[in-house]
């Protein structure tokens, strides 16, 4: 894989139905080291997104209208893309997350989450 | 319903005051829905569940809870979508956080809102009515409950070999 050049400022998607949560990643991602950040709802607009935005990295939540996250990764990754897709998700079970890394993300983080969590999840990521 | 099924919805709900708050929540005794009763407060949202279990699960707040909540979040201007908003992003968290216990079979819809006046109907599931556990959840004197309404499918199993 590809790691993004983390030495200018980087572009952030976050893809989640819940308004909250969106602008939770957002507010604590935007006094990191993101210059850029849209937001999504579901995985049909995140790919609609994509193309145009090129993020480095991606948030995404798996339990979604439209189109859920396990399907959105899948289709992310068929766009031979290089960015890192972290899942954030309620979904606890083990197996959940292990197919989720087989469909290409990079990392699954368990919600609830908080900016202590959330950082600690796209550092290590972008460092690693 | 069993008791170790509350139990994992109980868990899952502390654990959630816990970790997105500066307090932790208080959980009364769960007790069964009496059907006159409807326990529904300020906003709730309903998830559908399926595969090894059919039913529903619900989360129902008062406005103060819901508006001391906000800020924990980091949100300074409360308005009723983002309530609405909150009400389901809880009922998906604690609903989801349940299948570390009960395995991804135990597979759930996005969440629904729905007006409070609905919310005892929404719960009951359509068809064979099913029995409502109420969880009350106290958060610093807010109210709020859970409304689990659960019933174990068969899991049909391949037929063995006949050869």
């Amino acid at each position: 894989m590809t790691r993004p050049d983390t030495s200018r400022p980087m572009k952030l998607l976050v893809v989640d139905d819940s308004t909250v949560v969106r602008r939770v990643v957002e507010r604590n991602m935007k006094r990191s080291r993101f210059g850029e950040i849209r937001l999504a709802c579901n995985g049909r607009e995140a790919l609609a997104v994509f193309d145009q935005f090129q993020p480095d990295v991606v948030t995404l939540d798996i339990t979604m209208p439209e189109m859920d996250g396990l399907t959105t990764v899948e289709i992310l990754r068929q766009k031979k893309t290089s960015a890192i897709i972290l899942i954030i998700s309620a979904l606890a079970d083990r197996s959940t997350a292990v197919e989720a890394l087989k469909r290409g993300a990079h990392g699954f983080l368990l919600k609830p989450i908080t900016p202590e969590s959330l950082h600690l999840a796209i550092e290590d990521l972008l460092n690693n | 319903m069993e008791e170790k099924i509350l139990k994992i919805f109980a868990d899952s709900t502390t654990r959630y005051f816990a970790t997105v708050s500066d307090g932790s929540a208080r959980l009364g005794t769960p007790y069964l829905r009496d059907e006159t009763e409807n326990p529904a407060l300020d906003y709730a949202a309903v998830i559908g569940i399926s595969g090894h279990y059919r039913g529903r699960v619900c989360y129902t707040a008062t406005r103060e809870q819901l508006h001391a909540l906000l800020p924990q979040f980091g949100e300074t201007e409360c308005d009723e979508s983002l309530y609405a908003d909150l009400v389901g992003e809880i009922t998906n968290t604690i609903s989801g956080n349940a299948r570390e216990s009960l395995g991804a079979g135990f597979m759930i819809s996005p969440p629904v809102l729905i007006p409070a006046s609905a919310a005892a109907g929404a719960i009951a599931d359509a068809g064979a009515p099913l029995p409502c556990y109420v969880l009350p959840v106290t958060w610093k004197e807010h109210r709020s409950r859970v409304l689990v309404t659960l019933q174990p499918q068969p899991v049909h199993k391949p037929a063995p070999d006949a050869t």
